[in-house]
């Protein structure tokens, strides 16, 4: 943190020398601010977690309600984020290459599950879907499809938070493909699908693979919106953030530890695939 | 040729480059479907929900005391949280788009992070700093500092969800607009605050101002993470969304759409100003674009 | 103000941009940086003004030494290649930005405005004073930079490719007019481009530089007539080049004589350059190179003529009246009366270079989000 002060930064090499000022201010605003914020708080939670010792972790971790959860937890945010996956390309489709009355409020509505609040959407999707719902009657009348406070219930609500990721993380990039590469295509006598397979797709699939994996992570972490759809019975359906806030009200610190690193751990490998993938794609195709 | 062969030709050639009226047609259904099932029936819902018993019900819930000291915590909260991450965005956004300097990635990766992690951990990481059995917890007792269970702790909790909103709004914009702008402010003598307020500020103003309310939005809309830090003390460390939960287990579903409308109001105000600003952008983008 | 760059190196990532560079500017000179890109001309010209800071070497303004100037303080007049007015600001306001900046002896407000309707007046845009940027056309915005430019009294005008962005019409006119300006304002010029006939056109002297370092330093007569490399050479107009051998202070080609000033050349191979003047056609029998017509083709009042010559069939081009018939596969005869001759091993100008930097170009423009705007 040297470099705070504003000619300290002269001597070192680590940065390219820039005629604008205030990188020494912002440096140490920003260092000071993610700190305290951040870096300490999550030290915090590395230090309690590693003086559990493995054993303790182990047994909490392998405990099987937590295995439940975790399972839960990952395996619908691994269904909603494939549900999302296709739905948020073909969403992203029709918004950029289609024109069609209203097309900017749509485009305005795919922003809804950023701006809702998650309890907000909770409470609405519980009622959406409850067996007496309007939703949730007729999936029941129809398919025999229970949805709401089952474990269906939390696939909704993560499709719900989810999709965003996917439809503007793809968006920009369609938006940039020059039309003129699918008319070459064409020109070279290819057909539409198999422009759109060759062409298109290899292009969008960074973008695509990004968006999914915005939409898993965030799935996997879900808490607000799920809690209400869901019964939150314990081995069923139980959502591993649940569980932590569960082990917390009994004064579990440990439990609700152990399964924090867990799901932080996974966290900070899918940032990471994230970043590998968002620079795979700067790489090959320049652009973000 | 014909006309009627021309209209061939010409039907040919939007086929071979786009999609053609049916497959259209599908697509759109299934997008307009899918997005109307998913993102505007759960919105319609909490509109009938909270007027369906009628007005007078509707202003008596949000008339109720607890529901009066669960709006002003929230615009506390949000009135502290969010000029707080405000600087930190600006400051943040100037560093990452202005300079090349090592460990820039992992600085990004770190603004990235309450992204990625549950507003449930988000929440225990403060509670196992700041609570009872932590290194900070005798002393902050012993100063008589409550943060847990208090509003600072719901604070500082909303502080580090939000964070990331207002500079991940800014950092690519500036990224884009360069820095020659405030190469020729610097190289005509201007200050770096002036070359600052008159020449960087005013040609990011309209995306700052969509991240603060984006930014405003998540503060006030916060559950898991201020769940976790609050302890639930009605009247006392409840914001509006926990007290939709509360509402909603008592029983009491038509107060808490009520509550619930509220911030959905609030959404739609956010996304409504974003669209509206897009709109002006794209008007400006067009103008830079026409020479 | 005279300008002086000594010994100044710069480095990006591993790659030398500037190599131990060193340029003195005369006050009231005109002086045109010139190079493919990837030369080091923008880089050299923005450690000048300030923008950039050299690894190792100077830059002195008369024998001020601006190593630990700040940007604010040199009094440099920095016009941008896309011009970089500040698009919220009126016309006005851009030129008069830099008088309101000033911390100490700032002129009054009535005073700004009748300086910026001055300098309106001088790069004839009065009357657009209440424009946005957004609202005049490139020309008009590249004026606009140059006003706001000159509005801070700049002790030197430095120039980023002035022209670059602007339609071969525009450009021709701005050229002119742009002497003109400095012919009455006297201001020390530096300006950078990529275009040949711009620099021999505009500058009272053109330094071409190639891989960070200076090529050559010269009037654009002696750039032309003499130039010092083979780089300069083929990147100042149109070249053929074909190898010959030195031996007995004469240079021949397939061991015919050729009759030309070789210096001071060793003996060995050389490379013989040829501009399209220098080979003239042999109408009367007399002796002279044969070759065989590979291709012509109609160059204004001329008509350019490649042919093949010698047992490697090495290809020159020239010019030949457009009267006289001329026919692919026709065998004609040749004769060599100047062109320079430079010993092996010297790199020219390769066009394939060009085509790979300009590629890199491209990629760099979109990164900056250039080629958007």
């Amino acid at each position: 943190m040297t470099a705070t002060a504003p000619d300290g930064a002269r001597s070192f090499r680590w940065r390219r020398r820039s005629v604008l000022p205030g990188f020494g201010l912002s440096l140490g605003y920003t260092i000071v601010y993610l700190s305290l914020i951040v870096l300490i708080p999550l030290a915090g939670l590395g230090i309690r977690s590693a003086s559990l010792g493995w054993d303790q972790f182990w047994a909490i971790a392998f405990d099987r309600r937590v295995l439940l959860a975790l399972q839960l937890s990952f395996g619908s945010a691994l269904i909603a984020a494939i549900i999302n996956t296709v739905f948020g390309v073909l969403v992203a489709w029709v918004l950029v290459r289609y024109r069609f009355p209203g097309r900017r409020w749509l485009d305005a509505a795919v922003d809804l599950p950023f701006a809702l609040p998650t309890a907000v959407a909770g409470i609405a999707l519980a009622t959406l879907y409850a067996p007496n719902g309007p939703f949730g009657a007729l999936l029941d009348d129809w398919f025999g499809l229970r949805v709401g406070f089952t474990s269906f219930g939390v696939v909704m609500a993560l499709i719900f938070v989810g999709l965003p990721f996917v439809v503007r993380t793809v968006q920009p990039v369609l938006e940039e493909i020059d039309r003129e590469t699918e008319e070459v295509a064409a020109t070279l006598g290819a057909r539409r699908w198999r422009t759109v397979t060759r062409v298109i797709f290899p292009a969008l699939l960074p973008a695509i693979l990004t968006g999914f994996a915005l939409s898993f992570a965030r799935g996997v972490g879900e808490y607000g919106s799920v809690i209400f759809i869901a019964s939150n019975l314990p081995f069923q359906s139980e959502i591993a953030p649940l569980l932590i806030v569960i082990k917390l009200e009994e004064n579990n610190y440990a439990g609700a530890t152990a399964i924090a690193t867990i799901m932080l751990v996974i966290a900070f490998v899918m940032l990471f695939v994230i970043n590998l993938l968002q620079a795979w794609s700067r790489k090959w195709f320049g652009h973000e | 040729m014909s006309e009627a062969a021309a209209t061939r030709q010409q039907r040919k050639v939007r086929q071979a480059i786009g999609e053609g009226p049916a497959t259209r047609f599908v697509l759109l259904t299934i997008a307009l479907a899918f997005l109307g099932l998913m993102l505007v029936a759960p919105l319609l819902v909490v509109f009938v929900e909270a007027f369906g018993r009628g007005l007078g019900v509707y202003f008596q819930a949000l008339a109720l005391p607890d529901t009066m000291a669960a709006l002003q915590l929230t615009l506390l909260v949000a009135a502290i949280a969010v000029p707080a991450n405000l600087v930190f965005g600006v400051a943040a956004a100037w560093l990452i788009a202005k300079f090349d300097f090592k460990g820039k990635s992992f600085l990004l990766t770190l603004i990235d992070l309450p992204f990625a992690v549950s507003p449930v951990v988000s929440g225990l990481i403060f509670v196992l700093l700041f609570g009872a059995n932590s290194a900070l917890g005798p002393w902050l007792e012993d100063n008589n500092i409550k943060i847990l269970y208090a509003v600072p702790g719901i604070v500082i909790a909303t502080i580090f969800i939000t964070f990331p909103f207002i500079a991940r709004e800014l950092i690519p914009l500036m990224e884009q607009q360069g820095s020659s702008e405030e190469e020729a402010a610097v190289s005509l003598g201007a200050s770096g605050w002036r070359t600052f307020f008159q020449v960087t500020l005013p040609n990011v103003k309209w995306g700052l101002l969509y991240g603060v309310l984006l930014c405003n939005a998540r503060a006030m809309g916060e559950f898991g993470a201020v769940s976790v830090v609050s302890g639930h003390i009605r009247g006392v460390t409840n914001t509006l969304p926990l007290h939709i939960e509360i509402l909603y287990n008592d029983n009491k579903a038509a107060a808490a759409f009520a509550v619930a409308s509220l911030l959905a109001m609030l959404a739609l105000v956010t996304l409504a100003v974003k669209t509206l600003l897009e709109a002006r952008f794209a008007g400006e983008i067009a103008a830079q674009r026409r020479h | 103000m005279q300008v002086r760059a000594v010994n100044i190196s710069k480095r990006y990532v591993g790659i030398a941009a500037l190599d131990d560079v060193s340029l003195t500017v005369q006050p009231g000179e005109l002086v045109a940086l010139l190079g493919p890109s990837g030369s080091g001309k923008t880089t050299l010209l923005r450690t000048i003004a300030g923008l950039e800071h050299p690894d190792s070497g100077t830059v002195y303004f008369n024998d001020r030494d601006l190593s630990d100037s700040r940007i604010q303080d040199r009094g440099v007049g920095f016009v941008f290649q896309h011009y970089a007015l500040f698009k919220h600001m009126r016309v006005m306001d851009n030129i008069a930005f830099g008088l309101r900046a000033r911390s100490k002896d700032k002129p009054k407000e009535s005073e700004i405005k009748r300086r910026v309707l001055e300098l309106l007046d001088l790069v004839q845009l009065s009357g657009l004073e209440r424009r946005f940027p957004a609202q005049l056309s490139g020309g008009q915005r590249q004026r606009v930079a140059l006003a706001r430019a000159l509005a801070i009294e700049p002790s030197v005008l430095l120039l980023d490719e002035p022209f670059g962005a602007l339609d071969a019409r525009v450009r021709k006119d701005l050229r002119r007019w742009l002497r003109e300006i400095h012919d009455r304002t006297g201001h020390t010029t530096l300006f950078v481009t990529h275009d040949q006939e711009e620099a021999l056109e505009l500058a009272d002297r053109v330094v071409v530089m190639n891989k960070g370092k200076i090529e050559q330093s010269a009037t654009p007569d002696e750039i032309y007539d003499t130039p010092a490399t083979p780089f300069v050479f083929s990147f100042i107009g149109e070249s053929s080049v074909i190898p010959v051998q030195v031996g007995n202070g004469r240079a021949t080609l397939d061991e015919r004589l050729l009759d030309l000033d070789i210096g001071n050349l060793p003996d060995g191979p050389a490379q013989l350059y040829l501009r399209p003047e220098d080979v003239v056609m042999v109408t009367d029998g007399g002796p002279g190179i044969p070759g065989l017509v590979v291709s012509t083709r109609r160059i204004g009042g001329m008509r350019r003529v490649t042919i093949e010559c010698g047992l490697a069939r090495h290809r020159i081009e020239f010019d030949a009246p457009a009267e006289i018939p001329i026919n692919n596969s026709q065998r004609l005869t040749i004769r060599v009366i100047g062109g320079r001759v430079y010993g092996a091993g010297a790199e020219g100008y390769e066009t394939e270079k060009l085509a790979a930097s300009a590629t890199s170009d491209f990629k760099w423009a979109k990164a900056e989000g250039w080629l958007d705007r």
